[in-house]
Parts: structure tokens; sequence; C-alpha cells
């Protein structure tokens, strides 16, 4: 509660502060006052009375602050922008778009950054090391805006190109092979001749994998197939429960496993409800109804350590229920090219979503979003992935050099539960609080991502605000922000705490 | 010799490869033991010899002025100048197209007249890369220099001294750290870019210090209770004299490795900033600025884009290796990566003490 306090003070005075700042070193009506114009005279009379501009700053702030304050009571007031609309109307038309920007690809970055960051840390001083640590370098050191031309350039425009004849020349599937196999080659390790082992396996697969989808014209009208979707979950069964809870907890596979039956028996009749009537309400019932089923096959395969096995089979169930909404989306992918407004180039450089789309299908202008999400995200994921490769990295093997690691393998634990169970688990504990706090600056890190994408969400107001001198959008941007990072500076200490059983918070003096 | 092998003998191979690793270290101090750790960091050395490569041609090319003194630059072009565009022998029908050929078997090896093309009106593509360098390089070094000694000053007192002053410090910082970096560079910059790259890096550095300053104040917090702090002080040394030859010589790994860490987010503060066009402004050229005029060109002249984004990311890169070598080389912690031939010798080790 005292911390509590102490973050509204913090909040109150760096508003204050910038608040003031802003409002000394620019004058909104300079343009009006020399301007030649007759009705400048009265247009800069409505402007000094509909912001307040005739009330010196210091004081122009409690005017604001006041507004503020009514947020408590349900009148929030963040008073007019420059041309008469409320800053609240703007703020809550640009969130959104600038939440649906950053989200996934924080997401994304975090899952890709962490795994990446594990495999490094247990291959430490491999060449996949030295390789994944000098491409996250690299990232770190990418202006965005650089990346982002790049993409559009390389990207976009290549892959539209592509699109036109869908087919992989084969110097290319080579060079593909070669890369997916060097990668996993790294990851799998081992002695030298296991290296070449797996070098060898991984290149033909892949290679044939490629020609083969070239010859079923894959890449123009993609699709998994109730085949491939069932393979692909009973390899998801498996993965999962090898990593949660180990493959000889017999209950936790077989629970998985028929969550791998029930989704490939039900792929038809689903398939039969996408066709018609979707919306978010269905698909969050069947995100409800897979957990539910999870939680029931858990309960009847598992007499002992329910809560393990369930949490592993609900793990596995949304993986599938994941696989299943990529199959419909990828369906989708070959109508969508057909469209009006698309014409058969696909990825988009610019902007948050068609305006010329004629349908209104559900899964239509899903696919529109995720397609105007592609670079932006890639851009997002980019840049900020690289510092979740060395933060994981590096935490992991602080972890793996503690003297309860050391017991652990002592007792004889498989090297799994040593990995998974001691030494994640004590690797997420700072990586939580890192999360939250990049989570918070995001919102405010996207202001570039969004100017070069053409997005029109929080950093364009920014922009806007900045250029034009209006301080009330200003104000409106930055306490959306600021008490965003506040907020979660306070999680993150709430979090730290509540996983460390060794830090209290506001004791121990 | 023989009792030390008996030593070794008595550990395992674990304690075998230490024995090897703590031998190098053995008669050193701890500068020459950090300076020989970090010599040996290939990808720091490598960066720490670009970086310098870098900064000589971009600080001699084109003039540079601080303050009183001003350099001559010995390309023979400077950002003003417009020579005539070059037509002949561009691909496709663009204009002004770079000169520099790297192929020493080529008939045109060398710079040429514009080694890295003319922009549109004429301007020599080299001299305007060079001068952004330049602007950008300033800007990281004022920033480095400015933020990391107030954020050392301010964690070292927060830090030794707690208790109230800390409080009110890190409630200082606390606020400050509120405010995303790019929203206070954008106002700082939309207000003072027009003073010039010097005065919107001293801002920019007066606002960039707070992750240095909780760091230090962690640092020093740790280390002002240890041992040889009670010593010096129970020996009668004054406050003063703890913290500047006891306590911060024992924090200047920290230090340094966030300096260098600041400086290359500095970098690409400025150009993002510049980009965004709140930070250095037209006339004055700088490399975020280039890009950012030049993005739409990239399909007819991509010279344009490609060179300014080349030096943001060679510099960026090269000093991210310098402070990764730096860290591994403070950190006491940080093995050296057991060579194949030392394994070999710690088996050999371990053959011997069976054989005993």
């Amino acid at each position: 509660m005292r911390r509590l306090g102490t973050l509204v003070v913090i909040l109150f005075g760096s508003s204050f502060l910038l608040f003031n700042l802003t409002a000394i070193s620019g004058d909104p009506t300079e343009a009006l006052r020399f301007s030649t114009d007759p009705k400048a005279a009265y247009q800069l009379h409505s402007l000094i009375r509909q912001l307040q501009l005739d009330v010196p700053p210091p004081l122009r702030y409690f005017l604001w602050l006041k507004g503020i304050l009514g947020g408590f009571v349900g009148k929030l007031n963040m008073g007019l922008t420059r041309d008469g609309h409320a800053v609240t109307t703007r703020l809550v038309q640009a969130i959104p778009t600038t939440f649906r920007l950053v989200t996934i690809a924080a997401l994304i970055a975090l899952v890709l950054g962490i795994t990446l960051g594990i495999i490094t840390a247990l291959r430490q001083y491999s060449r996949f090391d030295y390789v994944v640590t000098f491409f996250s370098f690299l990232m770190f050191s990418l202006p965005i805006f650089w990346v982002a031309v790049l993409l559009k350039q390389f990207l976009a425009i290549r892959f539209n190109d592509f699109l036109a004849n869908a087919k992989i020349p084969p110097g290319w599937i080579l060079v593909f092979a070669a890369v997916t196999a060097v990668f996993w080659a790294g990851v799998i390790g081992g002695e030298r001749k296991r290296f070449y082992q797996v070098l060898g396996i991984a290149f033909t697969s892949a290679a044939v994998t490629l020609e083969a989808l070239n010859l079923l014209n894959w890449y123009a009208n993609p699709r998994l197939g109730i085949f491939v979707t069932a393979v692909a979950a009973i390899g998801i069964a498996y993965g999962v429960t090898a990593i949660s809870v180990g493959l000889e907890m017999k209950s936790a596979l077989k629970a998985s496993l028929a969550m791998a039956a029930v989704v490939t028996v039900l792929y038809y009749p689903l398939q039969m409800i996408f066709k018609h009537n979707t919306n978010f309400r269905v698909l969050t019932g069947l995100v409800i109804l897979t957990v539910l089923t999870a939680i029931g096959f858990s309960r009847y395969f598992a007499k002992i350590d329910r809560r393990a096995v369930t949490r592993t089979t609900i793990i596995s169930g949304l993986f599938m229920g994941l696989l299943i909404f990529i199959d419909r989306m990828m369906q989708t992918w070959g109508p969508y090219q057909e469209l009006d407004g698309v014409n058969g180039r696909p990825i988009p450089t610019i902007g948050e979503g068609n305006p010329q789309l004629s349908s209104h299908d559900f899964w239509i202008t899903t696919l529109d979003r995720a397609v105007h999400l592609f670079l932006p995200t890639i851009a997002l994921t980019l840049i900020s992935f690289a510092g979740y490769i060395r933060f994981s990295r590096g935490t992991l093997l602080e972890v793996l050099n503690q003297d309860y690691i050391r017991t652990a393998r002592a007792k004889g634990l498989s090297e799994r539960t040593v990995i998974v169970r001691h030494a994640l688990r004590n690797t997420m504990i700072p990586l939580t609080t890192i999360i939250v706090v990049d989570l918070a600056g995001l919102i405010g890190g996207a202001i570039i991502t969004e100017r070069v994408f053409g997005w029109h969400g929080m950093g364009t107001l920014f922009n806007e605000a900045i250029n034009t001198l209006d301080l009330n959008l200003l104000m409106g941007v930055f306490f959306c922000t600021a008490s965003l990072s506040v907020l979660a500076n306070l999680v993150a200490d709430l979090l730290y705490s509540a996983l460390d059983p060794r830090i209290r918070v506001g004791g121990g003096k | 010799m023989i009792f030390r092998r008996k030593v070794v003998a008595e550990l395992g191979v674990d304690a075998a490869e230490n024995a090897i690793l703590n031998k190098e270290v053995e008669g050193l101090s701890q500068r020459q033991i950090v300076l020989a750790r970090f010599f040996r960091h290939r990808a720091a050395m490598i960066s720490i010899i670009v970086l310098a490569i870098l900064v000589v041609i971009v600080f001699s090319a084109v003039d540079f002025s601080l303050g009183p003194i001003t350099l001559h630059g010995w390309w023979k072009y400077s950002i003003t100048d417009t020579p005539d565009l070059i037509v002949k022998g561009c691909p496709g029908y663009s204009i002004g197209c770079p000169t520099l050929t790297v192929n020493p078997f080529s008939a045109h090896f060398g710079l040429g007249d514009h080694p890295f093309g003319q922009d549109d009106v004429g301007h020599d593509y080299f001299a305007l890369v060079m001068r952004g360098a330049q602007r950008s390089m300033l800007v990281t070094i004022i920033i480095g220099m400015l933020a990391g000694t107030i954020g050392t000053v301010i964690g070292a007192i927060s830090g030794f001294y707690r208790g109230r002053i800390d409080n009110v410090l890190m409630r200082l910082v606390d606020f400050l750290i509120t405010i995303p970096a790019i929203i206070i560079g954008s106002v700082i910059g939309y207000h003072f870019g027009n003073l010039g790259a010097t005065f919107l890096a001293f801002y920019l550095g007066l606002f960039a210090w707070t992750g240095l300053s909780r760091l230090v104040r962690g640092e020093f917090l740790t280390l002002r209770e240890r041992d040889f702090v009670d010593a010096a002080r129970v020996a009668g040394a004054s406050n003063r004299r703890i913290i500047f030859k006891h306590i911060l010589p024992n924090a200047v790994g920290v230090i340094i490795v966030s300096v260098t860490l600041l400086m290359s987010g500095a970098i690409l503060l400025e150009t993002a900033l510049s980009y965004l066009g709140f930070g250095v402004v037209a006339p004055d050229v700088s490399l975020g600025l280039l890009i950012s005029k030049y993005q739409d060109a990239f399909t007819t002249r991509p010279w344009l884009f490609w060179y300014p984004g080349f030096f943001i990311v060679s510099i960026a890169l090269s000093i991210n290796f310098i402070g990764d070598g730096l860290r591994d080389a403070f950190d006491p912690r940080q093995r050296r990566r057991i060579s194949r031939k030392d394994r070999a010798r710690s088996s050999e080790i371990k053959r011997e003490r069976e054989a005993l």
C-alpha cells in the first residue's frame, strides 16, 4: 500500500514535469498569431478558450489533473485536442490498434527468445551458441526503420512476386534444406558422427518435403488436411508430455493421445461449424470445451499426480486447437488471394487492414488482419527477441552453476527433471519481472514501427501531438504509457516476491 | 614440481581443469587478468579494430568542428558542394550511382569520384554519410560520458550513504524511468534539435543515466558490507577515500560494461529520433535523417539507403561486442572455454593419478 502511494506521487511528479516542459517550450498559437487570415483572430480566441491557454502552465496542469482525477468518479476528462475532439475518444480508438500490433510480436519474441536462450545455454560454447550469439548481437544493433524497409522490399514484394508462380526453384530448395539441416544439427548436437547423421536426415527430409509441396501446388493453396493434422496432433501429444512430465508417465501420455484422437475425429464436424457461423464467441467456446475435455481425460487416466497430468493435457489440447485454427486459416488463403482488393498480392507493406475488402466472412477478415500484421510483427520480433535470448541464456547459465542443481543431479534425477523442474523454474523468476516491464514499454516503443508501416495507433497520436504542439493529446498518450509502466513495475515487484519466497515486499529492514 | 603434481592428482578432472585455469592467472594483478581475458575475446578485438578504423576514417574524411577547433577533411567534397550528377554507366536509368569498386582485379578498383554515389541534387553521398556518422558518434560519446558520470555519482552516493539520501535519489530515478526514452527524446529533440547535435546529445544524456545509477547503487550496497571496507574504516579511512580507493575500483567493471551498452543504445536512439524528425534536423546531417529521406528511393537507387544503414549497424554492433568482451573479462565467474588441449592434459593428469 505504501508502494502504491509512492507510485502515485511519482506519476504525479513526472506528469507535472512533462506538462510544464512541453508547455513552456512551444506556443501552440504561434502560427495563428502571425497569420494574415482575417478569421485568424477569431480562431485564436476560440483556441485559447478551448485549451484554456490563458491560464499559466503550472496552474493549467492542475486543471488537467482535475479532469484525470474525475476518472475515479466515472467522469474522466482529458481535455480536448486542437481540433476539438475529446482526447479520450482518440485514445480509445488508438489503443486497440497498438495493442494488436505489439501483443503478437511480444508473444512470439518471448517464446522464440526464451527457447533459443535455453538451447544456447544448454549447448554453451558450441557452434550453435556462437552463431545465435552473433545473430542476437546483430539484431540488437539494427535500427527498426531500416529493417522495416528491407522487409518490405525483400519479404513482401518478393513473396508476392513468388506467389504469381508458386513453385520454389530447385536451387532454393537446396539452400532452404541446407539451412534447416544445419539448424537442427546444431540444436541436437552430440558427437561428430551424430552431427553428420542429423545433418543428413534433416537435409533429405527438408528437401523432399519442399519438393513434394511443390508438386502438390501447396504454396498457392496450402492446407494441412486430416491426415497431417492427426500426425501432428500425435507429435504434439508426445512432445508436450516429454517436456512437461516425461514419457515414463503413461497416464499423461494416454490423456494427451486421447486428445489427439478426439481432434482427429472431430476434424470434419469442426469444418462444418467453421463453414457456417464462426465468430469469437464460438472460438472461445471451443477453447473452453478443449480445456474441459482435457480435464476430463486426465481425471479418467490419472490416479496420482493429477495436477501435472491435467496441466500437460490442457497444454497439448490447446496446441492441437491452434493446429486446427492454422489449418482453417490456410484454407482461407486461396480464396483470400482472389478477392478484389487483394489481386493475388496478399502481403501488404502498409496499413492495418484492407479497406476494399468486400467479404465479411470471419475467416477472411481474420486472415486480412493477420497478413497486415505479418511484416510489423516480424520487424518487432526481430529486434526484441535478441534481448530475451541473451537474458534467458545468462540467467539459466547462472542457475545451472548453483548448488541445488548439483544436488539434484547427485540425487540421480533425470536430466529432464533437473533442467525443467529445477533449473527452468528458477530461471523464470527474473525473466517474469523483465517481461512484465518490457510489455509495458512496448506500447510506447512501437512509435517508429507504426510510422513505418502506416498504422494509426498511439505512436501516430504521439507524433501528431508533438508536431502540432497539442499538449492535451501528448499528456493523454503520456498518461497511458506512464501509468502502464508504473503498474507494470508494481506487478513485477509483487510477482517477484510471489515467485521467490526469499524476497518480501516492504519488509526486511 | 612433484608436490604440485600430487596436489593435482588428488583432485578430480574438474579440479584439474580448474587448476590449469588458475595457473594462468597466478601472480597477475586484477587489471592484468582482465586485460588478458579481454584480449582473448576474439569478437571484441575484431570490433575494436573495426571501430578504430571507422572512427579514423569518419572523423578525418570531412570537416569536423567542435567549438573553436576545426579539422579539415581530406575528402575533396564537402556536404554543401554540388558537383555535376554522373549519368554514365549506372544500371537501369538511375543517376549518381556509387563508384566504389572493391574488386581488386577490376579496372576501376578504388574509391572513384563518388564512392557512395550522389543524392538527387548531386551532393556527394560519401561526404554526407561521413558527416552523419560523425554526428552519430559524437552524440553517442557525449551521451555515454554524461550519463555515465551522472549515473555513477548518483548510484554511488545513494548506495554508499543509504537512508534518506538513497530514498530521495531513487524516487527521482523511478520518476524519470516512468517516461519512455523515446518520448523524452522526442520532446527534447523537437525543441532543442535545431540547436545542433551537441546540445541534443547533452539533453539526452541528462535523462539517460537512470538504469546505470540503479546498477551502481546495487553494486555499492553489496560492496560496502564487505570486510575490506570495514578494514579500511577501522584503519581510519575517510568516506571519500573508501568510496574512491576501495569501492569504486571494485565496481568499475559493472560501470564500464553498462556504459558501453548505454552507448550502443544511444546511437540507435539518436538515429531513431532523427528518423522521426525530432533529432538532428536539416541542414545538418545524421544517419537516421539520411535513411528517412531516402527510404522511398530504395527500388531505384538502393545505395542511398544501404550505406547509412551499414554505418549504423557496424558502429552499434562493434560497441555491443566490445561490451560483451568487457563483461566476460570483468566477470570472475566467467570461465574460459576449456580447449581440447586442456582437456587432454587434464585426463592425462587423471590417468597419472590412477597409476599412482
